[in-house]
């Protein structure tokens, strides 16, 4: 058996031992897309409406069957002014439209719950939207390549971003370190491979591991989540084999910085985990930050994977739309790789 | 009952994980002031019996009291009333001697005031109120084995238990440990120690040899060398443990 | 004949801390040589020098007649290296760690299987159970089966024996006796003084430095001078009695007895009478045959 071979079996072994891990990691990713995809939705659904209409006209009557046909209201009936604020209180409804005549002139007026501000602003837009289609002159919306406004697959480039980030950078270093603890690491190095070898051995396991997570992901994605399929989705793997590769180089960067498992966890934790979460767009517009944090954003590599698989996998455009984010991705891995086999080989 | 001369006692004392005896029905008695060693091969089941003592797991079956506190029905009793230290782990590096001290009193329930009375002493027997401040790490060996020893004993436990307080210890720093030991024991404390090392076994008043999850042999070391027509307890221990299953 | 391993002057440093002082040592090709020294004595910094995990600060080493910094890949195969703690994949069996360490380098483990047989025929009986459910014993030994699988020319032992039980230790001994008669230069660490008796020649090490070295004979030869047993029914009391006379220069508990290291010209029956009378019962004081701990001992106390 070669010794590469032998180093690969030796880390299978560890993984398939470790069976509580293995699971966590292969389910994980699949519940967290369900999860986000269906439970966690940004789409306000079932906004209760209540009406207060001083004076019934034809009008008026037309605008309430609007909230009572459309499904993302629930119509709750009509109340008198001094009904609404107990209801808003005990929350037995989200909004109350009001509507009055000033003159000849139909005037509305909104009263909503803004505890959530989320919520508030959303279902707002949606009364707005619906008086509105009233007025002379129609707004029209055109939503481009989501256009029924799911918010169910959104967060797949988020969550495939954070999973490979976890998975990679995360399990090699503790996997590393762990050896340096237990002093297995010393009797690898003393022994005749070469510390390239090592570092595969160490590293091709959890890219095996990474790419079955990536199938799965991408199955139930294409799937149960019903991302658009075509073509792209060649693109979309290789992309996100680029971004593998970088996660490791990342994972044996912080191998060769901590000496416990402890503190292995912490930086890939606090310096990539939490970052990528908060800073990366997978949860809050980058264009809404502060600038200095905008900046800082275009060192985490997985902004740039994120915004690459959100023109690829929901835009469905062509590769050559994320010409830039390939680069500082291509860039990104060499640079975190020569670094890592650097740090790798210095001797104390 | 509490029977005032004996500090632990125990009868039948078994232990079992599935279907694997660790400890076999162990019956002893420890007098107060005593020091008893306790050897065993590695796998004997040492640890796990040390740990029912402690209050630390209940026993499958057997009773036994130690410092006079029932060992499964008293447990948060025992725990107060004795002191532990071991090699693995005594004392915490980052924090200084005096904070050490502080932690390990507070722990065993002492009051502010008796601490800083207690401390007082310590820090004047051992001669060390120099290095008060010093960090646990910064300090030789052989200082942090006394430090050890007396945040273990600070709260004047009735029975202290040492597992393996001396490995890789030199020798000049195992004997000064020892010579505590005996300094602890004449002031009426019970000491309950276990040891790799054979000659330390002579200092005891009696030793207990485990082999298998039982104890085989049980005497002063005069009377274990004269049993078993040995010349010293390296050889006693060869010929009780040689037949150990376990472990091998 | 060359020297095995030849230690040159070795310095090195952490921070403040010198864990190795200026270090000087040969070891003769097919020789058992202890290297004996408490925790913190710098034996740990040693091997991982011998071994290439660490470049010295200033001096050099051979291993096997190459060059611990230049030759580093090369003395790789020539060395079976064993940590101070135990360093093998307690997840995987006992086989799947044999023959993982064969196939780093490159064997099979049948091919050196002369070797460790006797550690093999033990460890026969449980192939699939787990590295680390094995006791303290049996751990050390299918380590030292993993260092030997590659039939090393120097076996760098750091201190295997730690934590493990008297008959196991004896037994462990025994399997490295096998090893030397088979030619294999073995540098073995241990803070049990007195398992120095099983070497040919021994190092005594404290804090870095390089207290003696010879064969333990020679090392413990004349230390019998001026060394007494002491024993009474009350051996702490004793202790402080004999501490505060004036002829006795040191006094020290050892085993069943007391040591007590005297000018010239002390009297023991004279002491006895004496201790007598400060109320001591049952008194006997004899002249005691030093051994390496009586010398550590004295060369530790030299150094304060």
């Amino acid at each position: 058996m070669s010794i590469f071979i032998s180093m690969i079996r030796k880390e299978t072994l560890h993984l398939l031992r470790d069976f509580r891990t293995m699971t966590v990691v292969l389910i994980m990713p699949l519940v967290l897309l369900l999860l986000f995809g269906f439970a966690i939705s940004t789409e306000v659904n079932n906004i209760n409406v209540v009406a207060i209409v001083e004076r019934h006209t034809d009008d008026t009557r037309q605008m309430l069957e609007k909230f009572r046909v459309n499904p993302y209201f629930t119509f709750q009936g009509i109340a008198t002014f001094n009904e609404v604020e107990p209801m808003l209180r005990a929350g037995k409804t989200d909004a109350a439209v009001v509507l009055r005549y000033d003159g000849a002139r139909l005037c509305h007026q909104i009263i909503v719950d803004a505890s959530n501000t989320n919520t508030a602003q959303t279902a707002t837009a949606y009364i707005e939207n619906i008086i509105n289609g009233n007025l002379e002159i129609p707004i029209i919306t055109n939503t481009l390549y989501n256009p029924q406004l799911k918010s169910a697959y959104n967060f797949v480039p988020g969550i495939m971003g954070m999973i490979f980030i976890l998975i990679c950078a995360m399990m090699t270093s503790v996997s590393i370190v762990s050896e340096k603890e237990t002093g297995t690491m010393d009797l690898l190095l003393v022994s005749p491979v070469r510390p390239r070898t090592i570092i595969l051995g160490k590293i091709i396991p959890y890219f095996l591991l990474s790419c079955i997570i990536l199938t799965l992901m991408l199955l139930l994605s294409y799937t149960t989540l019903g991302i658009p399929f075509s073509a792209s989705v060649l693109n979309v793997i290789w992309v996100t084999v680029v971004y593998i590769i970088l996660a490791l180089s990342l994972g044996l960067f912080i191998s060769t910085l901590a000496s416990n498992q402890v503190t292995a966890l912490l930086i890939s934790g606090v310096l990539f985990m939490i970052p990528v979460i908060m800073l990366s767009g997978m949860m809050f517009p980058i264009e809404n930050m502060p600038v200095i944090l905008q900046w800082f954003s275009c060192i985490i590599p997985a902004r740039w994977y994120i915004s690459a698989m959100r023109t690829l996998m929901i835009q469905q455009l062509p590769v050559s739309y994320i010409i830039p984010e390939i680069v500082i991705l291509g860039v990104m891995t060499v640079a975190a790789l020569l670094l890592a086999i650097k740090k790798f080989n210095t001797k104390h | 009952m509490k029977n005032n001369d004996i500090a632990i006692s125990v009868r039948g004392l078994t232990k079992r994980f599935g279907s694997f005896t660790a400890v076999d029905g162990i019956s002893f008695e420890v007098r107060k002031g005593e020091i008893f060693g306790f050897l065993g091969a590695n796998g004997a089941g040492k640890t796990t019996a040390m740990r029912m003592l402690c209050g630390l797991s209940y026993p499958t079956s057997g009773t036994g009291t130690v410092a006079g506190y029932d060992i499964t029905r008293q447990a948060e009793d025992i725990k107060r009333h004795i002191g532990y230290m071991s090699q693995k782990f005594s004392l915490y590096e980052e924090l200084t001697v005096s904070e050490n001290l502080t932690l390990f009193s507070t722990i065993y329930g002492m009051s502010d005031e008796e601490i800083k009375v207690k401390a007082a002493e310590v820090f004047r027997t051992l001669g060390m109120e120099n290095m008060r401040n010093s960090l646990v790490k910064d300090i030789p060996m052989g200082w942090k084995q006394k430090v050890a020893f007396s945040a273990a004993t600070m709260h004047t436990p009735d029975v202290v238990f040492l597992d393996e307080p001396t490995g890789g210890v030199d020798p000049v720093t195992r004997r000064k440990f020892w010579e505590m030991i005996y300094k602890a024991s004449s002031e009426g404390m019970t000491v309950f120690v276990t040891t790799h090392y054979l000659d330390e076994a002579e200092y005891c008043n009696r030793i207990s040899i485990m082999v298998d999850g039982r104890i085989k042999a049980l005497d002063s070391p005069q009377g274990l060398k004269k049993k078993y027509g040995a010349e010293n307890m390296d050889e006693v221990f060869r010929i009780v443990a040689k037949d150990a299953r376990r472990g091998n | 004949m060359s020297n095995a391993i030849e230690i040159q002057g070795i310095t090195k440093k952490y921070g403040n801390l010198t864990a190795l002082d200026n270090v000087t040592l040969s070891v003769p090709q097919g020789m058992m040589f202890g290297l004996i020294g408490p925790d913190g004595a710098g034996k740990t910094t040693l091997y991982r020098i011998l071994t290439t995990l660490l470049s010295p600060d200033t001096g050099t080493a051979t291993v096997a007649g190459l060059d611990t910094v230049k030759d580093y890949r090369l003395i790789r195969a020539c060395i079976g290296y064993m940590p101070e703690r135990f360093s093998l994949y307690p997840d995987l069996t006992v086989d799947e760690n044999l023959h993982f360490f064969a196939s780093l380098f490159g064997v099979r483990v049948e091919d050196n299987y002369d070797l460790i047989a006797p550690i093999f025929t033990q460890l026969a009986k449980f192939p699939n159970r787990r590295a680390g459910d094995l006791s303290g014993g049996m751990k050390q030994k299918l380590a030292l089966g993993c260092a030997l699988i590659h039939r090393p020319k120097v076996l760098l032992l750091d201190e295997p024996t730690t934590g493990v039980d008297a008959v196991s230790r004896s037994e462990f001994w025994d399997m490295l006796a096998t090893l030397k008669k088979k030619g294999i230069t073995i540098l073995v660490s241990t803070s049990y003084m007195d398992e120095a008796q099983r070497c040919e020649r021994i190092a005594l090490i404290d804090k870095g430095r390089i207290l003696d070295a010879n064969t333990p004979e020679k090392l413990v030869d004349g230390l019998g001078k001026n060394l007494y047993n002491a024993s009474a029914k009350e051996m702490y009391p004793l202790l402080g009695a004999l501490r505060s006379l004036p002829d006795v220069k040191d006094c020290y508990t050892f085993g069943a007895t007391l040591h007590i290291v005297t000018e010239d010209g002390f009297n023991p029956a004279d002491t006895v009478r004496k201790l007598s009378q400060m109320g001591l019962t049952d008194v006997r004081i004899y002249p005691a045959k030093g051994d390496i701990e009586d010398l550590f001992i004295k060369l530790a106390g030299n150094e304060e």
